[in-house]
């Protein structure tokens, strides 16, 4: 996302930032930069009704600019789309004053993010808690330590590893993408697979022979590669569908002409791709590419080939994702990747809660208690959390979450990490009620048990 | 043809026909009365009533009238039938709570269709492709054409029109049942010692060397075929699982000398009808050795007492299997001290695996009465089919291994609760029988004709043929491993690996929440987990640790513990991504990164949130 003008009083948090969406990732940013309260103002197409002379009326389209209190934001990951909705805040000729309306932010069109623009919105949020002297308090616009860093990580221009990862087993495969700050399922693929019998066996292999075909053709589809024929007659029929998404599905297909040609891979315009599973699935898959590109001397095929890592995964299940990325080999490869971080990050921490020493610790208030008692700051303390909590349509929740991590990182000296939810780690993180605790100290649990936070985050 | 898609028809129908019963009965009379029936309709209705009676067994009472409407609207499809009237009949008469769930389930399948023609999020959901949206649709569309279209016609024209689409069907349907007392059959066909058993054990400690053994030493597979495998595994280079290859039949399995799936198998001594089910022991397939176990009625534990195998085993799936078949609920357990003649047949070796093993299965929860210690060798066939020979081991006076495999005492058999069985595999059973199943009737019985519900689908299916050891039969009861054959079901769009056939009367419920009262192999936080059952791999979360429980009395010892330990009791609440077949009682395995960590009861499906604040308080 490119930060074209920007005017934030960092000490009020009051301000406002113009952001271009140039790529699907950034409405994941801007989704976890708008906050319920805020304004947003970006172009849109009305259609207005106009009554002629005669009677009769005529529908037109015309463009005009929206400013919307935000009431709640929807984000669809698998079109990478933001709806915005709101109340108009400013009237114009085609909106009436105070008229809810749904805003999509679009690539490649300018939108305008104002925050803590009104005294008696945000500003007026009791403070939880929060001594009055607490230095930490004095920002009471949006723009808090949190919208602050990931504004700063939305528009950092760096560009950063992405990675295909089909994680299998026989008849499953979860084709995803891995983007810095996403992990996009793009498709499933279930194809049934006759088990072992007697006398089943060409049964079973003309199946996976087609679950293969299957595989690599939508693979290929999502990847943007030109399709090749295959053995099977089940391609055919494969990329029917494949054209049916992908009209649907227009950003993913935008996605190419957007991104700059990067310098650092070899040839920027193949992902390196993962294929993980139990047994032997993924390294027959592995070969059954080989053989496909081998046999059809398909060049993009053969160039992909030079890209495939394959990884051991316990099950073909999605969340077996997290443990492929943290295991050793792998790690090693995407090394200086977020979700590699954050993967290592949990696993540092199930580890520590395993030994049971009272040194780690879940939930929202068990973290906020170990943090208050200082449990949780110089000298080994980490706090782990979930950007789904600063997603909050509760202003004094995200407010609670915010002062957490500002008491933790400018007070008690601890480190913070915060959690893409859209990462299988940010997923186990969320199991455990989106807040955990890695402890420089041994902190006693306050037995209440008059509230389950865990339980209510689920039931939700 | 898509059945839901039909129900889903009817359901929209429904308002018309009651309408046309209430004030129409002229309606009937004069354009498509009884009379005025061609002779092959009455036929096809005369027939068709029987079989829909017998579908619908005793528990629901339909009248001539209501039965002949439904066969008439369906074109004497006798399964159609008779889910029609359950449906309309059923609300009434069973207890409200046992309806919604079929119904549910039909949604189920509904909304993931109507997710699906919704291509942006298509990917997300599995259901039927656009493709087969498409077809859907015009099925619909052909369907509820012709049955508006055959309200409207007379008589005659659809004797013309509709006789040949009746008659295909009927033809399909002709596998008239028996009418069989099955349970009366069993007690008197003397079958009653028959078993099943799962060879389980830590990869490569020769179980499926041991199985092929004894199958040769049986004569169930006689030299020239061993001959044969012996000069395939030459070439290859893979000499020493000639044996093994009696059962790793894959070319992935041969070679790669490790077995990947269960294989199954049949011999008969003089006493038992015994059907292996012989499990992989690398730990990526546990979820196929925990299908093997479901089936099982005890278990054979294989060990190489090789040096630091039987150790290295301990730490890895010989600990692994056993506690998982202790918790699949298998009481009996044979352990084949197996590789001996690696051991030098040593009494002292036996004895110590034996002593470190009886502790640890005690452990585990064995009897120490249902467990016996059987040394033998696989390779060589000493002490599995015939004894060890004379001066070889001395010290050793017990039975081979098929003496002990005879001495299980037959399992008890449900076979009066109503049908359950977990379909294990789905295949194409031959030109004759394009749709076959097969998987062990948990409960109740089966019989050539009847009528099954298939869930979570919510379709119905008919049996129209059945196999138990490889041998077709009429019947088939609780306890056995059969091949179902069905027809009148689309298995492609309805049946999945895991899916469980019941009776129609008593379909198991779709889950996707329920708590468990679990015993952990290892730490239990609030996590994403495998939840396993039968061949149902599914995954979901353990939402939450509702408490850590007294082992023997079961008493809450501490309320939302933050971590379950290792070897700990609990009772924790599981949801699932996606819903499976699933009901109080089930037997659960929860794993994580490829590890067990826990397995258990089902207590409560559904009703969560009451029975959990229940136990809290
Ligand atoms: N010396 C000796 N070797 C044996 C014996 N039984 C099996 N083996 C060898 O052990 C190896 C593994 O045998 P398998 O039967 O494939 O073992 P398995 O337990 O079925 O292995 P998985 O199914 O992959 O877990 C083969 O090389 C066998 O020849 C035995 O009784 N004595
Ligand atoms: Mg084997």
């Amino acid at each position: 996302m490119k930060l074209i003008k920007q005017d934030i009083d960092k000490r009020t948090g009051f301000g406002s930032a113009v952001l271009l969406p140039e790529e699907p990732e950034d409405m994941w940013h801007a989704y976890n930069l708008i906050s319920p309260n805020d304004l947003v103002r970006a172009s849109a197409i009305r259609r207005v009704q106009q009554e002629t002379a005669v009677g009769s009326t005529t529908s037109n389209r015309v463009h005009t600019v929206l400013t919307l209190r935000v009431t709640s934001t929807d984000f669809d990951s698998d079109a990478g789309q933001l709806h915005v909705s709101g109340r108009v805040a400013e009237e114009n000729r085609f909106v009436k004053l105070g008229a809810y309306h749904t805003l999509d932010l679009e690539l490649n069109r300018n939108f305008t993010l104002i925050k803590g623009d009104e005294s008696g919105g945000v500003g007026s949020v009791q403070l939880s808690g929060a001594d009055a002297t607490d230095r930490v308090s004095v920002v009471v616009g949006g723009w808090d330590s949190i919208a602050l860093a990931t504004l700063e990580e939305a528009t950092d221009a760096r560009r950063r590893a992405q990675i295909w990862a089909v994680v299998m087993q026989d008849g499953l495969a979860n084709i995803c993408l891995i983007t810095e700050h996403q992990t996009l399922l793009r498709q499933r693929v279930e194809v049934p697979i006759p088990r072992k019998r007697r006398g089943g066996q060409s049964e079973q292999d003309k199946a996976l022979a087609k679950f293969f075909d299957t595989v690599l053709s939508t693979l290929l589809r999502h990847m943007e590669l030109p399709p090749v024929s295959a053995a099977g007659s089940t391609a055919a029929s494969g990329g029917a569908t494949a054209k049916k998404r992908f009209n649907t599905n227009g950003i993913v297909t935008n996605h190419p002409p957007s991104t700059p040609p990067s310098a650092s891979t070899s040839d920027p315009t193949v992902l390196p791709l993962l294929l993980a599973s139990p047994g032997f699935t993924a390294s027959a898959f592995h070969t059954y590419i080989k053989e496909t590109a081998q046999r059809s001397a398909s060049k993009p095929l053969l160039a992909l080939l030079l890209r495939v890592l394959v990884a051991h995964s316990s099950t073909g299940h999605m969340h077996s994702l997290a443990e492929v990325i943290a295991s050793p080999s792998i790690a090693s490869k995407l090394a200086d990747t977020r979700y590699a971080r954050e993967s290592g990050l949990m696993d540092r921490f199930f580890k520590m809660l395993r030994l049971d020493d009272g040194r780690a610790t879940y939930g929202p208030r068990e973290v906020e208690n170990a943090v208050e008692k200082g449990a949780c700051g110089r000298g080994g303390g980490v706090l782990l959390i979930s950007n789904a909590l600063f997603r909050s349509n509760n202003v004094a929740e995200r407010r609670r979450w915010v002062t957490l991590v500002d008491k933790v990182k400018e007070m008690e000296g601890g480190e913070v990490r915060v959690l893409s939810s859209a990462h299988e780690s940010g997923k186990r993180l969320e199991s455990l009620g989106g807040v955990a605790a890695i402890l420089t100290f041994a902190v006693e649990e306050e037995d209440e048990d008059n509230v389950e936070d865990i339980a209510n985050i689920s039931d939700g | 043809m898509s059945g839901h898609r039909r129900v889903k028809d009817i359901s929209y129908d429904e308002d018309d026909l009651d309408y046309d019963y209430d004030e129409g009965d002229e309606y009937y009379e004069d354009e498509a009365g009884d009379d005025t029936l061609s002779p092959e309709d009455q036929e096809q209705m005369r027939v068709g009533t029987i079989k829909v009676r017998e579908a619908l067994g005793p528990s629901i009472t339909a009248t001539e009238k209501e039965i002949q409407d439904a066969l008439w609207n369906y074109y004497y499809d006798v399964a159609n039938s008779v889910k029609h009237i359950r449906s309309i009949k059923l609300p009434k008469q069973t207890k409200p709570a046992e309806q919604p769930k079929p119904t549910k389930s039909e949604s189920r399948f509904d909304q993931a269709a109507k997710a699906a023609a919704n291509a942006a999020s298509a990917s997300k959901k599995p259901g039927p492709s656009p493709d087969d949206i498409v077809i859907n649709a015009q099925k619909k569309g052909t369907q509820t054409g012709k049955h508006d279209a055959k309200k409207k016609a007379s008589a005659t024209d659809m004797a013309k029109g509709e006789t040949n689409d009746g008659l295909e069907k009927l033809s399909v349907k002709e596998i008239g049942s028996k009418n069989l007392d099955v349970v009366a059959e069993f007690e008197k066909s003397g079958l009653k010692n028959a078993a099943n058993f799962v060879v389980i054990g830590h990869v490569d400690h020769g179980k499926s060397t041991l199985m092929g053994r004894l199958l040769y030493d049986l004569n169930v597979v006689d030299k020239r075929s061993i001959d044969r495998l012996q000069r395939e595994a030459d070439t290859i280079g893979k000499s020493s699982f000639a044996l093994a290859w009696v059962m790793d039949q894959t070319s992935e399995e041969r070679n790669r000398g490790v077995t990947v799936d269960i294989a199954m198998n049949h011999f008969e001594t003089s006493k038992t009808r015994f059907t292996i089910l012989d499990a992989p022991g690398h730990q990526d397939f546990v979820p196929n050795m925990i299908a093997g176990a479901s089936q099982a009625d005890f278990a054979v534990l294989v060990i190489d007492a090789g040096t630091n195998s039987f150790e290295s085993g301990l730490k890895g799936q010989t600990k692994e299997h056993a506690l998982l078949v202790r918790s699949l609920g298998v009481q009996r357990l044979v352990v084949a001290v197996n590789k001996m003649d690696a051991a030098n047949w040593l009494s002292e070796r036996f004895e110590e695996i034996k002593q470190q093993m009886s502790a640890f299965l005690t452990n585990a929860g064995f009897h120490n009465k249902n467990v016996a210690f059987i040394p033998c060798s696989g390779l060589t066939g000493d002490n599995v089919a015939r004894s060890v020979p004379q001066g070889t081991a001395p010290w050793y006076d017990g039975p081979t291994l098929v003496s002990a495999l005879e001495a299980a005492e037959p399992a008890a058999r449900a076979l009066t609760a109503p049908l359950r069985i977990t379909i294990a595999d789905i295949f194409r059973g031959g030109i004759v029988h394009p749709l076959s199943i097969s998987g062990r009737l948990e409960a109740g019985t089966l019989q050539v004709g009847d009528v099954v519900h298939a869930a979570p689908a919510g379709e119905l299916a008919r049996v129209s043929g059945l196999e138990v050891d490889d041998e077709a039969v009429d019947w088939a009861v609780a306890g056995q491993i059969a091949t179902v054959h069905l027809s009148d079901i689309d298995g492609a769009q309805h049946l999945r690996l895991g899916d469980v056939l019941c009776s129609p009367q008593h379909p198991v419920p779709t889950v996707t929440k329920f708590t468990a009262k679990i015993l952990s192999f290892e730490h239990v936080l609030p996590m994403q987990v495998s939840v396993l059952r039968g061949r149902v791999d599914a995954a979901g979360h353990v939402e939450a640790l509702v408490a850590t429980l007294d082992k023997s009395s079961g008493a809450v010892v501490k309320r939302k513990p933050k971590i379950v330990q290792p070897g700990a009791v609990a009772r924790v609440r599981i949801r699932l991504d996606k819903g499976i077949p699933l009901e109080d009682g089930a037997r659960v395995v929860l794993r994580v990164e490829g590890k067990t960590v826990a397995a258990g009861l089902v207590e409560v499906v559904d009703e969560v949130k009451k029975k959990a604040t229940g136990g809290e308080s």
